[in-house]
């Protein structure tokens, strides 16, 4: 394979034609139509949108936790669109990180354990302290969930979906059950690992203000790609604020 | 640890009171078929083990005397291992303090020691001195009943001679584990009673020196009783022998292997239906308990986690929870298993006790219980495992509502609160019809449990009130002339006197045996006529021909007008074919009657009676009984009262000792039932719940949401339970059919009450403690964190 020009990014995950229907009851919800979405390597992306904008399906089907309707999505080489149980399981064990908007940690885990319980099931994993130290929580290994504030739940959970090592990690609303203090707190997290790991990052919110962290922003409305624009200058995290 | 593993075991811990009522409910299942197996299995062992120890004999005969040369004849006879000779005769006996006569079975040992068969196990003072020949041992339960003690004395007429008799110890024996004295039904060990006395005492106060009136044969290993049987018949034939029986026929071993297969249905059939609802509920309780874990399950998925192993995972859940029942199943059933055991042997009278755990019940209920929690996982583990991981982390979606589904057309006229119950069970109506079939099913088993009762008083009344109407039967020690009707009718307080005989009897039809008796009764009884118990009225006698009981007729497979062999086994044996002339509905054993005149001339004899049924004004009874004791000819009398005492005693308690830990296990088991349906309805819509506090509800109106429904449900289950448990007794009756006696179908409306009682009684407690965490909703925590 030839090598890649710097300035012709290798896309990690490509996504073309994506539409998702969700039917509840007699209702036909078109949450995705017809998108295409690229994530290149070492790349940090924020996909901005309204609540029902289609954007927590699309990392949900980016990331293999949802299949699409129609459209195909390809991670390197391979199509991940008609993968089965297994394949797809495979595919988030070994190179997805998942944030999610409410933690979902293990309430009857430490955090150490709660990394532990991504650690345990891949090969190449960091030390689970490791991880939590990147995102600035050596000092509460041994917390419950419950013993924690919920910026430092959402740091247990950025150090869990990173200790694996993924390839990709993908944030649906990391902040959005936070103060803006306490987001950033988190945002320079992920920040952190983008720039210390160079892990291919999305992150979805619904606050313009976090586009500034971003190389690349991507704006969906209505299921489409509404807006898509490089930021010339990745804004610190710390600097932002809302 | 795994991680993972480390979850398990924090979620067990924080589950606990949800993990312990499962417990509780496969606990409940093992338990029982542990302590019933176990009680069987001990009972058979320990009756097996006294019966060795003890010498218990193989065959039995009697003669009116036969000389001791003939003994030693037996004894030659191939196969033959021991041979024990004794004079054996009844007595009525006068007990100081005691109005009523009581009739003794005296038997002979040898002065010098234990006998070589049938041998006693003194319980309390010594063994009888040479040359005192007034020295008697008695049997324990009699000593006790009557509270006699080594020490005291009491008096005998023996052969016409009244004497003092100096009791030195008390004993238990093999032979007489049921001590049913003449023509009674059912022991009665206050008023009969066995006293052994020396050998030399006794042969010369029944003139029977240098001979004998009863043996006793032990077998070789291996050998068939029916040739000996044959060739003891044999030689005794000339001496006035009755036919000879094999052990199996021996009336106090017939009665405890009656006993014992009665407790072998009870063993077998209550636990399979015991642990089938536990088997049930425990399916139901997991496979939602697990369902509630949806969200989890989703999550570990999006982590990378193959479904195969977050089954193990919820797997292993499932097996500590199943572990956890199943010990305290162990527990609980090795410890019933003991009480019970004691109980019987307690019961039993035996000597020893040989408490042997069932291995079987421990592989049998452990391998079940273990199996079905692990299907019950596995299933709820395979539909939150089918749905993408995105899905199964969102709260389900919801469904289509429409107004008035499933006919809840109605439900405008109630609350806010009550719509959302009542929609929750037409949203959910697999799952709410699970629901309210475990808690009917509880129901169902207890009123099984309780249902007996009922059964035993309704055999009480019917046969002891309904076709009993004598005050008490008077047995004679030889057939009388029915002439002899007259001296009894001018006894103190007697107001009617009718006849009656017994004679015992082969029924044959073909290749069909039957050992029973012949009833003969006068036509036109009154005091104790044939009763039909399901017609519920007295069945004429015929002039000729049986009237047998429809057991018996099932055993021999004859119906009216079919001919049966009756082979009379007293006097000359005659035999001859006698057409059936009727049948009639009996619970208890399986007698048939014949008319009394009928029955002499069969027996080629002049008009005789056996008994007389007298019908007696009880303020004359203390004269009566003093006229009865100075009467020789008399050998038994059978007081009704006294029978049903002995029926209380013998079938009630017995039986009872059963039923109240069934009756307790099935208590467990329906609380854990809703405890566990109330409790998951908790967790399934904490946030939901939640939510409504939130909106402003009081704690009492968010808990009248989760609790209403939960009343609806136990609503519909009370009736449900009502034909489970009517269902179940009818199953239980019909397999329940020993020859001793029969379960009839027969439920009190007490019982059902008591049975939804308690099904109301564990909703209100689980309820309460349901409501009490309603209370202590954390809201933000529920709200923040995800469903």
């Amino acid at each position: 394979m030839v090598e890649q020009a710097p300035h012709d990014p290798v896309a990690t995950l490509r996504a073309r034609g994506i539409s998702k229907v969700y039917r509840t009851g007699e209702v036909e919800v078109h949450a995705l139509r017809s998108v295409d979405f690229d994530l290149f390597e070492h790349e940090l992306v924020v996909l901005l949108g309204a609540s029902g904008s289609g954007k927590s399906t699309l990392l949900n089907i980016l990331g293999g936790l949802d299949v699409p309707t129609a459209g195909e999505v390809w991670f390197r080489e391979r199509c991940i669109t008609g993968a089965d149980d297994t394949e797809l399981t495979l595919f988030r064990r070994n190179h997805v990180g998942f944030v999610f908007q409410f933690y979902n940690l293990i309430p009857s885990l430490t955090a150490r354990e709660n990394v532990m319980l991504v650690t345990e099931i891949s090969d190449d994993a960091m030390d689970p302290a490791e991880a939590l130290s990147l995102v600035g929580l050596s000092e509460r290994l041994d917390h419950f969930p419950a013993q924690m504030s919920g910026g430092e739940q959402q740091r247990v959970a950025i150090a869990r979906a990173i200790a694996k090592k993924p390839d990709i990690l993908l944030c649906d609303e990391p902040t959005g059950a936070l103060d803006s203090k306490t987001g950033i707190l988190v945002l320079e997290a992920i920040e952190h690992v983008n720039r210390e790991l160079g892990t291919t990052t999305a992150v979805i919110t619904h606050n313009t203000v976090v586009a500034g962290m971003a190389d690349r922003v991507v704006r969906l409305a209505d299921g489409k790609v509404a807006e898509m624009f490089t930021n010339d200058v990745r804004l610190p995290a710390r600097e932002l604020s809302w | 640890m795994q991680a993972l593993d480390r979850k398990l075991l924090r979620d067990i811990w924080h589950m606990r009171g949800q993990v312990l009522a499962i417990g509780l409910v496969i606990g409940s299942g093992v338990a029982v078929l542990i302590m019933s197996l176990s009680t069987l299995d001990s009972l058979n062992v320990t009756t097996q083990a006294y019966y060795e120890r003890y010498r218990f004999a193989d065959v039995f005969a009697n003669a009116k005397r036969a000389p001791d040369w003939v003994a030693r004849s037996v004894a030659e006879l191939p196969g033959v291992q021991t041979v024990e000779t004794r004079v054996s005769r009844f007595a009525t006996l006068d007990i100081e303090g005691f109005p009523e006569p009581v009739i003794g079975r005296l038997i002979s040992i040898p002065e010098s020691g234990q006998p070589k068969l049938n041998r006693l196990a003194l319980q309390s003072g010594r063994w009888i001195q040479p040359q005192q020949h007034d020295e008697v041992i008695v049997s324990a339960p009699f000593a006790e009943k009557q509270a006699l003690r080594p020490g005291d004395s009491l008096h005998a007429v023996i052969n016409g001679h009244r004497r003092k008799l100096t009791i030195v110890g008390t004993a238990l024996s093999p032979e007489f584990v049921y001590a049913l004295g003449p023509g009674a039904l059912l022991p009665d060990d206050k008023r009969y009673g066995i006293l052994w006395m020396s050998e030399k005492a006794l042969e010369a106060a029944f003139d029977l020196d240098g001979a004998f009136n009863d043996i006793s044969v032990s077998l070789l290993h291996g050998t068939a009783p029916e040739p000996i049987i044959q060739q003891l018949d044999q030689l005794l034939k000339r001496f006035g022998g009755t036919r000879a029986i094999p052990r199996a026929d021996q009336i106090s071993n017939w009665f405890v292997m009656n006993e014992i297969e009665q407790l072998r249905t009870l063993s077998t059939i209550l636990p399979a239906f015991f642990l089938g609802v536990a088997v049930f509920l425990t399916h139901m309780v997991l496979s939602r308990l697990i369902a509630t874990e949806r969200s989890e399950i989703g999550l570990l998925k999006a982590f990378g986690y193959r479904s195969s192993r977050i089954a193990l995972h919820y797997m292993k859940l499932a097996i500590i929870t199943a572990l956890i029942g199943v010990i305290i199943g162990w527990v609980l059933g090795v410890l019933a298993g003991r009480y019970n055991t004691e109980m019987y042997t307690e019961f039993f009278r035996f000597p020893l006790l040989i408490y042997r755990p069932s291995m079987n019940a421990f592989v049998i209920g452990t391998a079940i219980s273990l199996t079905t929690a692990i299907a019950g996982a596995l299933g709820a583990m395979r539909a939150a495992a089918k749905l993408p991981p995105a899905t199964a982390m969102q709260p389900p979606a919801p469904p289509s509502y429409r107004r008035g589904r499933l006919g809840l057309a109605a439900i405008r006229w109630f609350d806010e609160a009550t719509h959302i119950a009542l929609r929750q069970i037409g949203r959910w109506p697999v799952r709410s019809g699970l629901t309210s079939v475990g808690i009917a099913l509880s129901v169902g088993l207890l009123i099984m449990a309780f249902e007996w009762t009922d059964s035993i008083d309704y055999i009480e009344r019917s046969y002891f009130f309904d076709a009993q109407r004598q005050s008490m039967a008077i047995g004679l020690a030889e057939p009388q002339s029915t002439a002899a009707l007259s001296e009894f009718r001018h006894l103190p307080g007697v107001i009617a006197v009718e006849p009656k005989r017994t004679v015992g009897a082969d029924f044959s039809v073909k290749n069909r045996k039957h050992r029973g008796g012949i009833i003969g009764v006068a036509p036109g009884s009154q005091l104790q006529p044939v009763y039909d118990e399901t017609a519920a009225r007295d069945v004429p006698i015929p002039d000729s021909g049986l009237l047998i009981a429809n057991r018996l007729a099932r055993k021999l497979q004859v119906v009216t007008g079919d001919e049966v062999w009756v082979e009379i086994l007293e006097g000359r044996r005659p035999g001859a074919f006698v057409p059936v002339a009727g049948t009639f509905e009996t619970q208890i054993a399986m007698p048939a009657y014949m008319n009394l005149d009928e029955l002499n001339r069969l027996l080629g004899e002049r008009p005789m009676m056996g008994y007389a049924n007298l019908l007696v004004d009880s303020n004359a009874e203390d004269e009566l009984f003093a006229k009865l004791k100075e009467m020789p000819a008399i050998s038994a009398i059978m007081l009704r009262r006294a029978a049903i005492e002995a029926f209380h005693e013998t079938l009630g308690s017995q039986i009872l000792i059963f039923v109240g830990l069934f009756a307790g296990f099935a208590c467990a088991l329906g609380f854990g039932v809703t405890y566990n349906s109330t409790r998951i309805a908790l967790s399934e819509r904490g946030r939901e719940l939640a939510t409504l506090r939130v909106l402003g509800f009081t704690p009492g109106e968010t808990a009248y949401i989760l609790l209403s429904e939960m009343g609806v449900l136990i609503l519909v289950a009370l009736p449900l339970g009502c034909v489970f448990g009517w269902g179940l007794c009818l199953m239980m009756a019909s397999a329940f059919d020993t020859e001793l006696f029969r379960v009839p179908l027969i439920i009190d409306p007490s019982t059902y009450g008591m049975a939804v009682l308690f099904a109301l009684f564990a909703s209100v407690v689980s309820a309460w403690l349901v409501g009490m965490r309603v209370n202590h909703l954390d809201i933000i925590r529920v709200l923040k964190t995800r469903e």
